[in-house]
């Protein structure tokens, strides 16, 4: 019997990465899973309110056609993951405190920071994705 | 009857189109039509599988002069 809820961990400052993340996240969200992503290392600054990245590092050629077709925009399809969907958005408490960032810092649609045993209880007999 | 929606997502990619459908399937009613137009076949080929899985009515799905054409009705 397969779950319908889907974790997603996002770590990478990767567009590829990220893109994939947020891909599986709003499909999901839209397709009657429950996703839960968790932002932390170097994703989380992406996140931050206003941050407007001047070059999004890439990992391969595929990093560069993204950034020049019309695919579309990471932060957008988490937001979209939230506003049309069941998924909910975390920060990592750790990494925000490393950060010195408070939510309030942070884009809209992010949930209070998560530590990451309570992350893992609530990902327990679902798909757990890692980016 | 109201006429059919039609959502222009040409030019944009895996998952823009599907997304663009449900934002406008959120602000239709029951029964409405919308009538996706896309230029990315792997949504032509996904959008379909939503539909099913989510409970919507596939109504028409073609490709004409490069651009695909989902229609589906808003069934819930």
């Amino acid at each position: 019997m397969a779950s319908d809820k889907i974790s997603v961990i996002v770590v990478s400052e990767s567009r590829e990465r990220l893109q994939m993340a947020a891909m599986v996240a709003s499909v999901g969200a839209v397709s009657g899973h429950r996703v839960s992503v968790f932002l932390s290392m170097n994703a989380l600054s992406y996140f931050v309110a206003g941050y407007s990245p001047y070059d999004i590092p890439v990992e391969g050629e595929f990093g560069k056609l993204l950034a020049s077709k019309n695919a579309p925009e990471f932060m957008d399809l988490f937001e979209q993951a939230v506003d049309l969907g069941d998924a909910q958005v975390f920060p990592c408490s750790m990494a925000m405190d490393m950060l010195g960032l408070k939510q309030a810092d942070m884009v809209r649609y992010l949930e209070e920071p998560l530590g990451l045993t309570r992350f893992l209880d609530d990902a327990t007999g679902g798909q757990v994705w890692t980016f | 009857m109201s006429e059919k929606k039609v959502i222009d997502a040409r030019g944009t990619f895996c998952p823009g189109p599907l997304m663009e459908l449900i934002a406008g399937i959120k602000q239709s009613e029951v029964g409405e039509e919308l009538e996706v137009l896309s230029s990315d076949e792997g949504s032509a080929k996904d959008i379909p599988e939503w539909v099913n899985k989510v409970g919507h009515d596939l109504v028409d799905n073609f490709e004409s002069d490069g651009v695909w054409h989902v229609v589906v009705r808003k069934a819930k």
